[in-house]
Formats: structure tokens, C-alpha cells, sequence
């Protein structure tokens, strides 16, 4: 999740021009050098690599690659496989994104009322962010299952009540909750840090001209948080369409019958165990447009709201 | 607190203490996992209270799982990329916020797109870099001819290769590859007064010297920041460690998690599975508490 979009602020800052610097011609390039290597090694080279697979097809004999243009998306675009694929990545990443998002913004009005022990109350939900996604599908996996878990007992009064290994429905449920618990508590983060930039004159002059809490939340906290929740928006869903690869290859592994089957995991199944590289390149390259709209949308839209903080 | 309103206290305690019993309900149930024996985690219905196999649980999983080593492999690595991404964040913001020099902005640029698309995207591709790590600069050798000319003029086959897989230098380097930390530095060294520029030009000092005895001192707590999320990050890294560790010996923890439960049909031993669960969660989980304010302060910082 750090892999951090942190476009905020880059535009307003760049006439932030600095006057005094050092004037050397040849040391800034050896600073820098370092990074450009590596992200040209691991980033550029890799991002570039990925749209000449996506638009070759590798030939079985071994004569090289061959250009056959949009081939590769028109295979991809046409198979029902693909688009349950888009389906269920949907859903998981709407489903996600409400609940922790829902549930954050819920709970971050609360502690912001500075209630005695709001410093106890953060680090008793901001947790869970440290847990890594195999861990917490792992242990979301043996909660849910269906001899084990917490509903095995509604298995034992019907059978088959709950089994998130053979009921899709189930397994996205279960998905969604595991997502939505590691989320939470980033997004709570986020909010109380916006709540707690609130001016307190604000909620106080409110609160003296008869304002009750309920309506300081509706009419100053709330529309106040508009930046920071669209801000979470996208992060949530940018996260859930990329992060989501850990819980689906532990709980689920893309099953039942590929109701879990989320896009980022798609691309690993088919380029490592269907070995179809052009196909998984191309379904990187609609992946990476996904982001860098969702990225375009955060830094048109998001950043010009922050300015009315 | 603006107002007293007693009743209202109370339902936000309520509240808090609600949500945060029900985060914590999962934990539990994993922690009460790993307490019992193979009959005790199997029972309908599950068991909420713990039972007397901790310990042996936790060892089994310890050797069952070949923790020892993973765990050093998973401390390599998180140390590793903490540190190279520390270093290098703090280079490339330092060249690009005191120096003027052409192409200023132009790198910049292209170290801030690479915040767009994370390592999940470009999976496959940055799999065939790893396998020869070199293969870049094979391919432009290749195709700029020179291969052909200094196999023509020396008698040399150019042939490059670095094979990452299976190593530390594999696991690590492509983690860097992003620009969260150069990023905020960038943001911290914004903040420094041109004062001190010019203090420390008119002291004779050149610019190695200024980063590292006024930059280098100042930016503690934006490192202790980093620091902490990084490791996290580095140490929850899964996808990644995967593919580039084919041979198990030099899985990182999260990997071997993975691995401990059987592929197919087969039932889990749930008992050592959530005592291996809880071993792999436990450093990042003890940084987080332990350093609450730098992570909370990390956190917010690296997205803004």
C-alpha cells in the first residue's frame, strides 16, 4: 500500500523555486544516478516490456516475437473469462471500499470527540495495518471455513449452509471482509488526521451558537472531510484492484469456479501458470490504464477540492 | 471536548470499544487456534476460549516452517529495502531540490510517474528483468548494433547476465523501484530556510558536506518516519517473494506461511497453521505499537 500515489501537492509546490542552491554541473546527475538506474532497470524497462508482449506473440519454435497488433486485446476482450474477471474485481473493490471507508469515517468522528483515552483508542484500531494480507487471508480462511470456522455449526444443522470453498458467493463475502478489515484502519488514520485539522474555533463558535455534536458532524465535519474522502476513494479502490493479490492467492486462489478470480490475479494465473505472456502482458496494459486514470482523476479532481480546506 | 454530554461519552465508548473487540475477533480466534490440538481446533462449534498447546504449536510451526532461516531472510530483506530506499530517496530529493541544473524537472518527472503503477501491474515483465537483471542493457547493445561491432572488432561475445532469482539482490532491488521516500524528502527538504543554504555556502561548506552535517542531522524524523514504513511494507511484501524465490530455502516468511498449507483438498492443521500466522504478523505488528507516532505520521506523510 505504500507503493504510494502521492501526487498531492506536486503542482502547487513547483513555483516553490529555490534561489539558493549549489551549482555544480556533474555532482546532481551522480546523486541521482542510483534511483534512475534502478527504476530504469525494474520500472521502465519492465512497463516498456510489457506493451511490446502485449502486441507480439511469441513464436512456439522459437523464432522470436511476432508483431500482430491488437491480437492479443481482441483475444482478451472476447473471452467471458476476462470479463467475469472485470465483474468480480468490481464488486470486490466497490464492496471494499464502502465498508472500510463507511466504517473508518464512523469510527474517527467518534475518537475525534477527544473522549478521555482517544490516544489508547487509536492505537487500538489502527493495527490491523500492520498485518500482512497472507496472514490475515490466512487467518480470515481458517475463521470462514466451513469445518472449522466460526458457521460451522450452521453447516451442521443443514449442510452446505456456509462453505466459501464451493459457494462463490461465500468466498467473496469473506474476501471482502478480509479486505475491508486491513483497510479500516488506514482509512481511519486518514480521517482523524483530517477531522483533527479542523480549526477548533470552528466547532466551537458552532457548538455556542447551539450546535449539537450531531449537527456539528453533519454541517462542519462531514462537508469538511469531502477531500480527504475522495482522497481515500481512490486510494481504496486503486488498492483493492492492485493489493487484493495476497488474500485471493491465499483464501481462494481465484475459486470457486472463478468467482474470486480479481484481475491482478488473473495476470499472475495466466503468465506463470498459463505461461500465455502476451495474453497477461495485455491484460497489464488495461490494468495500468485503470490506474492511470484512477491516478488522473485523484490528482485532476481530489487535488483541486484539497485547495478549499 | 467541547461540551459534556455524559450519555454521549458513554455511547462513544461503546462504540470504540465494539469496533475495536470486533477488529480484534479474528486475532483471537487465531490466537485460540493455535492453543489447541488437532481434535480441539476441529471442533463444532469453534472454540473461543484458549486451550494449554500454545507453546508446542508455536514450536512446531517454528521447525515444521524452517522459521529460523525465513525469518532471516524476511529481516534481510526488510532491512535492505529500508535502507536502500532511505539512501537513495535521500540522493536523488537532495539533487533535485538544492541543485540547478538542466533536466531538473525532467527527472523529477520521471521518478514520480514510477508512483503510479505498483509492482503488481508490471508483474510479469519485471520477472523476465529479474532472470538476468542485465538483459536491459544486452537488449540495447542488441539493437544499437554494437554487440555485432565489438564482436567484430574484438572478438567478444556480448553477453550480460545477472541472474536475480533466488537472491537477496532479487528480492530487494526491484522493492526499491519506487519513489514513496524520494517523494518525502522531497516535501521535508522543501521546508528547510534558504538561510541555511546560504549560511552553509558562505561557511565554505560544498554541498556533500551541507547534506551531511545540516540535511542528514535535521531529517531524523522524517526517517524515523520512513523507517517504520517501510520495514512494514518490506516485511508484508508477498507477491514479489513468490515468483523470484523458486527454490524454498530462500523463502521469505510470507511465502513459507503460504506453503503451509496443503494445495488440493487436504485439511489444513489449522492448530500450526495460526501459530505460523501469528510468528510472521509479529514484527511488523510490534513496530506499529511500538512506534505508533512515527508510523501514524509515515503514513499520512507518504500519501500526501
Amino acid at each position: 500500500m505504500t507503493g504510494a500515489r502521492g501526487f498531492r501537492r506536486i503542482d502547487g509546490e513547483e513555483n516553490l523555486e529555490r534561489r539558493a542552491t549549489f551549482r555544480t554541473p556533474l555532482l546532481p546527475w551522480l546523486l541521482v544516478l542510483p534511483q534512475l538506474l534502478i527504476i530504469f532497470v525494474f520500472f521502465y524497462w519492465p512497463t516498456g516490456e510489457a506493451f511490446v508482449w502485449a502486441f507480439t506473440l511469441e513464436q512456439p519454435w522459437g523464432g522470436g516475437r511476432e508483431w500482430v497488433g491488437w491480437q492479443n486485446f481482441f483475444e482478451v476482450f472476447n473471452s467471458a473469462h476476462y470479463w467475469s474477471s472485470v465483474k468480480v474485481s468490481i464488486v470486490y473493490a466497490v464492496g471494499t471500499s464502502i465498508l472500510a471507508i463507511g466504517a473508518a469515517l464512523l469510527l474517527a468522528l467518534f475518537v475525534d470527540r477527544e473522549v478521555r483515552g482517544s490516544r489508547h483508542w487509536r492505537v487500538a484500531l489502527i493495527w490491523p495495518y500492520a498485518i500482512a494480507a497472507p496472514a490475515i487471508g490466512m487467518i480470515f480462511r481458517f475463521v470462514f471455513d466451513a469445518r472449522a470456522g466460526i458457521f460451522s455449526v450452521l453447516n451442521t444443522i443443514s449442510p452446505n449452509a456456509w462453505d466459501p470453498s464451493l459457494n462463490g458467493t461465500h468466498a467473496m463475502l469473506m474476501l471482502i471482509l478480509a479486505g475491508a478489515w486491513q483497510l479500516v484502519a488506514y482509512n481511519f488514520v486518514f480521517f482523524l488526521a483530517g477531522l483533527q485539522s479542523i480549526p477548533r474555533a470552528l466547532t466551537e463558535a458552532a457548538a455556542m451558537d447551539g450546535a449539537g455534536p450531531m449537527r456539528r458532524m453533519r454541517d462542519i465535519q462531514v462537508p469538511l472531510l469531502a477531500p480527504t474522502f475522495f482522497f481515500l476513494l481512490v486510494i481504496n479502490l486503486t488498492d483493492s484492484f492492485t493489493n487484493s493479490f495476497g488474500l485471493v492467492d491465499i483464501m481462494t486462489a481465484g475459486g470457486p469456479a472463478r468467482a474470486t478470480d480479481l484481475m491482478v490475479y488473473k495476470i499472475y494465473a495466466d503468465g506463470f501458470k498459463g505461461l500465455d505472456y502476451s495474453g497477461a502482458a495485455a491484460q497489464s496494459i488495461v490494468l495500468m490504464g485503470l490506474m492511470v486514470l484512477l491516478t488522473f482523476v485523484q490528482f485532476r479532481f481530489v487535488e483541486r477540492k484539497m485547495h478549499y480546506r | 471536548m467541547v461540551e459534556r454530554r455524559p450519555l454521549l461519552d458513554l455511547f462513544t465508548h461503546f462504540l470504540l470499544l465494539l469496533s475495536a473487540v470486533a477488529l480484534l475477533v479474528p486475532v483471537w480466534l487465531a490466537f485460540v487456534a493455535a492453543t489447541h490440538d488437532i481434535a480441539g481446533v476441529n471442533r463444532v462449534p469453534i472454540n473461543w476460549l484458549p486451550g494449554p498447546h500454545f507453546f508446542d504449536n508455536l514450536s512446531e510451526a517454528w521447525t515444521r516452517g524452517g522459521f529460523a532461516s525465513r525469518f532471516m531472510t524476511s529481516l534481510v530483506v526488510a532491512i535492505g529495502v529500508t535502507a536502500g530506499k532511505i539512501v537513495l530517496a535521500m540522493l536523488a530529493a537532495f539533487a533535485i531540490v538544492f541543485f540547478h541544473w538542466r533536466l531538473r524537472l525532467v527527472v523529477f518527472w520521471l521518478i514520480f510517474i514510477t508512483l503510479m503503477l505498483p509492482l503488481e501491474v508490471r508483474i510479469v515483465p519485471t520477472y523476465a528483468v529479474a532472470a538476468n537483471a542485465l538483459r536491459p542493457f544486452q537488449a540495447i547493445l542488441d539493437v544499437t548494433g554494437l554487440t555485432w561491432l565489438i564482436q567484430m572488432v574484438a572478438g567478444i561475445q556480448v553477453d550480460l547476465q545477472w541472474r536475480l532469482l533466488n537472491s537477496t539482490a532479487g528480492l530487494i532491488l526491484p522493492l526499491i523501484a519506487t519513489a514513496t521516500g524520494t517523494f518525502l524528502y522531497r516535501q521535508f527538504f522543501l521546508t528547510i530556510p534558504e538561510e541555511l543554504v546560504e549560511a552553509a555556502k558562505m561557511d565554505g561548506a560544498g554541498p556533500l558536506r551541507f547534506l551531511r552535517d545540516v540535511l542528514v542531522p535535521l531529517s531524523g524524523t522524517t526517517m524515523a518516519a520512513l523507517a517504520t514504513i517501510l520495514f512494514v511494507y518490506a516485511w508484508n511484501q508477498y507477491l514479489w517473494p513468490l515468483l523470484v524465490t523458486t527454490e524454498p530455502e530462500r523463502a521469505t516468511v510470507m511465502v513459507q506461511l503460504s506453503r503451509m498449507v496443503p494445495r488440493g483438498d487436504g485439511a489444513p492443521e489449522w492448530n500450526i497453521v495460526m501459530a505460523g500466522a501469528l510468528l510472521a504478523m509479529l514484527p511488523p505488528l510490534a513496530i506499529v505499537i511500538l512506534m505508533q507516532r512515527w508510523f501514524v505520521r509515515g503514513l499520512v506523510q507518504t500519501e500526501k
